[in-house]
């Protein structure tokens, strides 16, 4: 499976993504930049976090009027997965591939810690290597990171199922319901706050995040077997 | 050429903690009397003549850009210059 890591001015875990997809899950990866026009080839796209644009007017803000966002988007009508995390989920909204918004923590603090996250949908292509409402060690890094939506979305993305992480026994950022990830409604575009590709290997601290991009490459090959 | 004051916030329905904070400043200041602030962002903007009505033009980028309408609003002020 080849996947491309898109790089903004400002993006600062593409190395991390790309590490954690080549060098432990040894699939292809290779960077993307943002003005590029072409995504022909790869089979799915990682968004990494950082400060897009320096998180200028919003984060994600103007990262989502990149030249290659065009090619995100049409990738992710494909049906072929798109991850974001961090930075990576609040272009994913602000791109309208994912419903809501990411506020300001509510303690106004930037957030860096070992978080602990539910499972609570282990039914995506981006979840079936965890058991449902496991709860999984992850890094996350900070400073807007409040899920925010209004009543009727919140509605549709429990009728869904589209909550796909919550964040277990303490919430860091205020985020609505303890929401930590969602997917859109076809299953293939997932956005996150915490940082799965830094939790990959025990060196890192947790290996928690290493089945998630096992799922991904997994679901994928078993997609392609029955097409 | 016309100059555009444009103002976005925070819906009245999104919590503003930097509103917040800063409020709790200035009742440590001791002005106990200010009962909400609320920061939103301030653009000037310099527009030529433009083909479509201006409000069109503000309208549109500001729906697409400068607001997001999932968590901000967002009023205009054009003002016509000779």
């Amino acid at each position: 499976m080849k996947f491309a890591v898109i790089v903004f001015p400002g993006s600062n875990c593409d190395m991390d993504l790309l590490c954690a997809v080549k060098d432990i899950l040894g699939e292809e990866a290779e960077y993307v930049r943002h003005d590029a026009d072409s995504l022909a080839g790869f089979d799915g796209v990682l968004i990494p976090g950082g400060f897009s644009y320096g998180d200028y007017l919003r984060c994600g803000a103007i990262a989502r009027f990149s030249t290659i966002i065009s090619e995100v988007i049409r990738l992710a009508d494909e049906g072929k997965p798109v991850f974001g995390t961090c930075n990576g989920f609040q272009i994913l909204t602000e791109a309208g591939l994912l419903p809501g918004t990411l506020l300001r923590n509510e303690s106004l603090h930037f957030i860096c810690k070992t978080v602990q996250l539910q499972v609570v949908n282990n039914q995506t292509n981006f979840t079936s290597e965890y058991q449902l409402d496991e709860v999984i060690q992850l890094p996350v890094a900070h400073g807007e990171g409040n899920y925010y939506c209004d009543e009727a979305t919140l509605e549709t993305l429990k009728e869904n199922q589209q909550i796909v992480f919550t964040y277990a026994y303490d919430n860091p950022n205020g985020s609505l319901e303890n929401i930590a990830g969602i997917v859109n409604e076809k299953g293939n575009v997932l956005g996150m706050m915490p940082h799965p590709e830094r939790a990959v290997e025990s060196l890192l601290g947790s290996e928690d995040g290493l089945r998630f991009f096992k799922s991904i490459v997994k679901n994928y090959g078993k997609a392609r077997a029955n097409a | 050429m016309y100059n555009v004051k444009v103002y976005v916030t925070y819906k009245d329905s999104v919590l503003d903690p930097q509103g917040e904070a800063v409020k709790g400043a200035v009742h440590r200041l001791g002005f106990e009397e200010i009962s909400e602030i609320r920061i939103g962002k301030y653009f000037d903007i310099k527009v030529h003549q433009t083909a479509q009505p201006i409000e069109t033009v503000i309208e549109a980028i500001c729906d697409k850009l400068l607001a997001n309408v999932n968590m901000e609003t967002y009023r205009y002020e054009i003002m016509e210059e000779v």
